[in-house]
C-alpha cells in the first residue's frame, strides 16, 4: 500500500542520471523485454481489439460471430440508450470527490502536520481498511445503512429522515459507498505532499499577519497541489468506472455506466455496445483528466 | 491569537478522527458480523452471538475453494509481476536507452486506465483469439495490472538509494555481480518485498478485471459477489476479519524488523573493531 503514496512523488521526480552508460548496450533491453512485451500484448493490444469490437456490426452475436462493418453509429446509439447511466457515473463520482476532499484534506493535514508520534499509527488506520476485501467492506455498509439499523433510527429520531425515510437503496448510499471506497487513494498522496510542508512557512505567514484562511490559501494549498492532483485522479478515475457500490448499495435507478457495461458483456452478450460504452468511458475520463491537468497547470505530475 | 490557534488545531484533529471513524466503521461491522448467527439467509443485521463461524470457517465449502484459488492466483501473479516489474525498474533507473520516456508512459497507463476498460478489453481479446477463459486468463490479467505498481514501488526504492555504496564496493575490487548480490540486492530488497505484498493484495482483492476474465472460475471476490444475490454466509466475514488481522500482523512485523535492522546497523557503527 505504500506504493500508492509513492505514485505521485516518484512519478514527478526526474530520474537520476544512469551510471553504467554504454557498458552493456543490450542489457537494458534484455531487462525490459519480458515486462514490456507482457504490457504490449495484454494491455495495449486488448485496447486495439476493444476499439475494433466497438465497430462490429451490432446485428451479429457472440455465437454466430461478428462482422467488421465499421459501424461508427454504435457510439451515438449506445450513448442515446444509456445517457442517464453515463452521466450519473460522472455526477456521483464528482459528488463523492467533493465529499472526499472535505474529509480527506483535514485527515491528511492532521496526520502530516499535527499527529506527532501518532503519525504512523494513524497512517496504518487509513490504509488498514483496504486489507479487508473491497466487496466485504461494501456489504458491511448494507448493515450500517439498513432500514432497522441504528443510523437510520437516529436520523429518523432527529427528523433528518422522515418516518419512512431510508438510506439503503438511495443515491445517498451509493455516493457514501464511493466516497468510502476511494478515500484512502485520495488521502495517501495528499499526505505525502503535506508531510513535506515546512511548518515554519505557516509561522512566517502568521508573523506577516496572514489570517489562517489566507495562510492556507497562499501557502498550504499551493504546496500540496501535486498530492491534491494525484489524489483526485486516483479517486475519480476508479470511482467513475465502479459499479460495485451502485449494485450493492443502490437499485437499478442508481446504476452507473459500469453496471451497463458489465451486463452488456456478461449478460446480454452485446459486445459491440459494451465495447463502445467502454471506449466512451475511457475517452470521457481522458478528456476530463487532460483539461484538469491543463487547468491545474502541473504537467510534471504525470 | 493563541486560543484561536489551539482551537484550529483541535478542529482539524477532531475532523480527522471523525473521518478515521468513517473509514474504520465497516471493518468493525465485518468483525462483529463474523460472530453473528443471522436470522435468515438474506439478513445483514446482527441477530445472535456465536463462535460457530470461526470454528467452522469452511462450512460453506465452495467459499473456501474460492479463497484457496484466489491465493494460488495471487501467489503466481505476485511472483511473475514482481520479477518482471523489478527487472523493468532496474532498466529504467540504472540505464539510459532509446524510448525510455515512452516506456515510462506504457507503465503508467495501466494505473490510470479504469479497471472496467482493462477488463472488457482483455475479454474482447481473449474471445477474438478463441482463448477459453479461466484460471490462467485471470493470472495473465493480474500480472498485467500488478506489474505497474511493482515498477513504481521498486523504482522509488532504487532511485532513493545511495549509489556511493556500490561505487565503494567496486573500488574494493568486488565484481559487478558481487556488488549486485552483496550490496544492491539487500538494499533494494525492502522495496521488492513491499511491491510483492502490494501485488498480492491487489490480486487477491481484484473483482472488476477478474469478473470479465474468469469464465466459470470463482475467486473469493467473485464468490462474495455471487453470494450477495443469494445471501451471504457469515463465514465471509470471518475471512474478511482474518485477512485484516493477518495484514496488520504483517505490517507490524515488517516495521518491527525494520526497527531491529536499524538497531543492528547502529550497533555495528558503534562497535569500533568488531564484526557484526
Amino acid at each position: 500500500m505504500s506504493a500508492l503514496a509513492h505514485v505521485p512523488t516518484s512519478a514527478g521526480k526526474p530520474a537520476p542520471p544512469p551510471v553504467r552508460r554504454g557498458r552493456n548496450r543490450l542489457l537494458p533491453y534484455l531487462l525490459l523485454l519480458p515486462g514490456a512485451a507482457w504490457l504490449l500484448v495484454f494491455f495495449a493490444l486488448p485496447l486495439v481489439q476493444l476499439a475494433s469490437a466497438s465497430l462490429y456490426d451490432p446485428a451479429g452475436s457472440l455465437s454466430t460471430g461478428y462482422a467488421m462493418t465499421w459501424a461508427f453509429s454504435n457510439y451515438p446509439d449506445a450513448l442515446q440508450a444509456y445517457w442517464p447511466q453515463f452521466s450519473r457515473s460522472f455526477l456521483y463520482s464528482a459528488i463523492a470527490l467533493v465529499l472526499g476532499l472535505l474529509m480527506g484534506y483535514p485527515l491528511a493535514y492532521a496526520i502530516a502536520q499535527k499527529a506527532g508520534r501518532w503519525k504512523n499509527l494513524l497512517l496504518v488506520a487509513v490504509v488498514a481498511p483496504m486489507f479487508t476485501s473491497f466487496l466485504v467492506r461494501t456489504l458491511a455498509w448494507k448493515t450500517i445503512l439498513s432500514d432497522n439499523g441504528a443510523l437510520v433510527g437516529l436520523l429518523r429520531d432527529v427528523h433528518l429522515l422522515g418516518p419512512d425515510g431510508r438510506l439503503l437503496a438511495t443515491p445517498v448510499a451509493v455516493v457514501l459507498g464511493l466516497t468510502y471506497n476511494f478515500l484512502p487513494f485520495l488521502v495517501l498522496p495528499l499526505y505525502a505532499s503535506l508531510e513535506r510542508l515546512d511548518p515554519r512557512l505557516l509561522e512566517a505567514a502568521s508573523d506577516l499577519y496572514a489570517s489562517p484562511v489566507r495562510a492556507f490559501a497562499k501557502v498550504t494549498l499551493p504546496l500540496s497541489m501535486p498530492g491534491l492532483i494525484a489524489g483526485t485522479l486516483l479517486f475519480f478515475i476508479p470511482a467513475t468506472g465502479d459499479y460495485i457500490n451502485a449494485e450493492l448499495l443502490g437499485t437499478p435507478s442508481e446504476y452507473m455506466i459500469g453496471n451497463v457495461i458489465d451486463s452488456a458483456f456478461l449478460v446480454r452478450l452485446d459486445y459491440p455496445q459494451g465495447a463502445a460504452l467502454s471506449f466512451l468511458l475511457m475517452a470521457a475520463i481522458l478528456a476530463i483528466v487532460f483539461v484538469y491537468l491543463r487547468r491545474a497547470g502541473t504537467e510534471e505530475v504525470l | 491569537m493563541k486560543a484561536r490557534r489551539w482551537l484550529a488545531d483541535r478542529w482539524v484533529m477532531g475532523v480527522a478522527l471523525l473521518v478515521l471513524g468513517y473509514l474504520t466503521l465497516p471493518i468493525m461491522v465485518v468483525a462483529g458480523l463474523s460472530f453473528n448467527r443471522p436470522s435468515s439467509r438474506l439478513s445483514y443485521d446482527f441477530n445472535e452471538f456465536t463462535l460457530d463461524n470461526w470454528k467452522q470457517p469452511c462450512a460453506t465449502s465452495d467459499m473456501c475453494d474460492a479463497v484457496v484459488r484466489s491465493m494460488q492466483i495471487g501467489l503466481i501473479a505476485t511472483v511473475a509481476s514482481t520479477i518482471l516489474g523489478t527487472l523493468m525498474a532496474f532498466a529504467l533507473v540504472r540505464h539510459s536507452f532509446r524510448g525510455r520516456s515512452g516506456l515510462n508512459g506504457l507503465i503508467f497507463l495501466p494505473m490510470a486506465t479504469p479497471e472496467l476498460v482493462m477488463g472488457t478489453s482483455l475479454l474482447a481479446l481473449f474471445v477474438a483469439a478463441g482463448v477459453p477463459q479461466g484460471f490462467w486468463t485471470i493470472v495473465i490479467a493480474h500480472v498485467m495490472f500488478c506489474m505497474s505498481f511493482v515498477v513504481v514501488t521498486v523504482k522509488a526504492r532504487l532511485s532513493g538509494m545511495d549509489r556511493r555504496l556500490e561505487e565503494a564496493a567496486m573500488d574494493l575490487y568486488a565484481s559487478e555481480w558481487q556488488t549486485f548480490r552483496r550490496i544492491t540486492l539487500p538494499l533494494v530488497l525492502p522495496g521488492i518485498v513491499a511491491a510483492a505484498l502490494l501485488a498480492f493484495s491487489l490480486s487477491f482483492d481484484d473483482f472488476i478485471i477478474t469478473n470479465f476474465n474468469a469464465g466459470t472460475t470463482v475467486t473469493f471476490p467473485m464468490y462474495v459477489w455471487g453470494a450477495s444475490q443469494r445471501g451471504i454466509p457469515p463465514q465471509v466475514n470471518v475471512i474478511g476479519t482474518a485477512m485484516f488481522v493477518i495484514a496488520l500482523l504483517l505490517v507490524g512485523a515488517t516495521s518491527l524488523r525494520g526497527r531491529r535492522a536499524r538497531r543492528a546497523a547502529l550497533a555495528v557503527v558503534a562497535t569500533p573493531a568488531g564484526k557484526p
